[in-house]
């Protein structure tokens, strides 16, 4: 197993705030890792401090490679695709204009337009619905969406803020679902931040627990799933 | 119904000006959310430099294109320059820095090639278009450029890639920046799309107004009132009001009694902010389906 990402004493800061106080985690090669942890514990500043869209210090390396001081539309480059919270639609353009907007750094047309075949395979309803401007879209779709988008980048790692926010418990499911099919399939590395713990944890393999800006608890995410102490004082269910 | 035609045409030959300034005021305001108070004079410096070239001997057609190359190289560096460490400052601030480059434009033409009036050619000519009494060539010739740019402004936004982009990063930046779009370096595009769409307007008014610093005083305003119009976030809407606008102007100058030359601006602007007053978002300003 190979590490992908590397992140080492990660320190955030909103200003002067500071949100991530030296959080250091890895993801291997391959691996459905997600970070738990309850509103305000840093999940959602530990993604945007990888992509550089919050002011942090200590290390962050992507294969090797050093991401710290890296605008944001150059990490893209790296190959890593970020899903941000609240989806990150531009909803104002078609369904399949976002499908191409994902794909807008890559070269090769004729692989951009079997891809975007390709999602139209994994989720059938943004078929139906290329013509149509994103916003109109159900929330479960505009979900959809943001995943297809990402992976039109051919990304090696994704990043994902939160899918399951604001979706009903069965599209939950379905999109959980072909995230791992995603992961299995394509070979594409995920990190999902979920407060959601209990269906992450049966997607994941491996976690990590973060408590106000630091890494408390990780392991294997079965284990962590088995292990009650655990469940009750950090994951609540 | 003679003097009606008339006028109505006459009013869409100054409303493609009206039209070009909008377009390029919704340009930016795409781009930074905010209005150029100095897109007027900087059509206007764009005209002087074709105006140069020509004496310059340059032909009508070369000084045009050069000019066009040289405004969009321009307004990527006033972007990058002024504008671009402004972008997360107070709305006041930006307002405060369009104030200073229109100040100084506007005093460095008059210092380069001083405030008296300048003739300015026409390359349609001032025939009358069609045999027709109606409209002279040169007005005709301003409304084709006028939709040429309209249609061409289309497929660059709706066909290809960079076109896809500029208006990504205008419409949600943090997921355009996501998605890997450079939207600092978009911004700077519009820039230079839009000075290069008002330098065009500039040298097509230019043989009606004839040349000098502030040419573009009324201009601009009439712009302004289009895209507000139109609706800002339109480009479409821009062109419309644009020609709306110019109509109106002339039939109330005509038919309203007492109007005349002295009181178009005023009854035009009237006329806007009742429109506005019903729809908010402009004629055509793009009502977003948002779901949550």
């Amino acid at each position: 197993m190979t590490t992908l990402l590397n992140v080492k004493d990660l320190r955030a800061y909103y200003g002067q705030v500071q949100a991530l106080h030296g959080l250091s985690f890895s993801l291997n090669e391959g691996s459905l890792t997600t970070l738990l942890g309850a509103n305000g514990a840093g999940k959602t500043t530990t993604l945007r401090a990888i992509c550089n869209m919050v002011r942090s210090t200590g290390g962050i390396e992507f294969d090797g490679k050093p991401l710290n001081n890296k605008s944001t539309e150059s990490i893209v480059r790296f190959g890593i695709a970020h899903v941000p919270q609240g989806r990150g639609t531009f909803s104002t353009m078609t369904v399949e204009e976002n499908l191409q907007l994902g794909a807008i750094t890559r070269k090769d047309n004729a692989g951009i337009i079997s891809d975007i075949e390709r999602m139209y395979a994994h989720f059938p309803v943004l078929k139906q619905r290329h013509t149509q401007q994103a916003g109109t879209l159900s929330g479960g779709e505009q979900q959809m969406l943001a995943v297809a988008r990402a992976l039109m980048l051919r990304p090696r790692l994704m990043l994902l803020d939160e899918p399951s926010f604001g979706l009903a418990p069965l599209v939950v499911r379905d999109l959980f679902g072909i995230l791992g099919k995603i992961n299995r399939e394509d070979k594409v590395s995920i990190l999902v931040v979920e407060q959601n713990a209990q269906l992450a944890l049966e997607l994941a393999d491996q976690a990590y627990v973060i408590e106000t800006g630091r890494i408390v608890m990780s392991g294997n995410a079965k284990d962590i799933a088995n292990n009650e102490e655990i469940r009750k004082s950090y994951l609540g269910y | 119904m003679e003097l009606f035609t008339n006028q109505v045409l006459a009013g869409i030959a100054t409303g493609a000006i009206y039209a070009c300034m909008a377009l390029a005021v919704v340009m930016i305001y795409q781009a930074i959310d905010h209005l150029n108070f100095a897109q007027g004079e900087m059509a206007m410096f764009s005209t002087f430099i074709s105006w140069q070239l020509m004496q310059w001997g340059v032909p009508y057609w070369g000084a045009f294109v050069i000019t066009l190359v040289l405004a969009f190289i321009g307004g990527i560096a006033i972007e990058r320059i002024l504008f671009k460490p402004l972008a997360k400052a107070p709305v006041l601030t930006n307002v405060a820095g369009f104030i200073a480059l229109f100040a100084i434009i506007n005093s460095s033409a008059g210092l380069i090639w001083d405030f008296t009036i300048k003739q300015y050619p026409t390359p349609f000519g001032s025939a009358p278009f069609l045999g027709s009494q109606l409209i002279s060539t040169h007005q005709a010739g301003m409304i084709g450029v006028t939709l040429l740019l309209l249609l061409g402004l289309y497929f660059f936004f709706q066909y290809t890639l960079i076109g896809l982009a500029m208006r990504a990063a205008a419409s949600v930046p943090e997921s355009a920046r996501l998605v890997g779009i450079n939207t600092s370096w978009m911004i700077a595009l519009g820039w230079g799309m839009a000075t290069a769409i008002g330098a065009i307007a500039g040298m097509l008014i230019a043989p009606v107004v004839f040349l000098e610093p502030n040419m573009m005083g009324g201009v601009l305003i009439y712009g302004f009132a289009a895209a507000v119009l139109g609706g800002l976030t339109s480009p479409f809407g821009a062109v419309v009001g644009g020609f709306l606008v110019g109509i109106f102007e002339n039939l109330a100058g005509t038919y309203i009694p007492g109007v005349g030359n002295e009181l178009k601006l005023p009854i035009a602007l009237a006329l806007i902010i009742s429109v506005l007053v019903v729809k908010p978002a402009g004629l055509f300003g793009r009502h977003i389906v948002k779901r949550v």
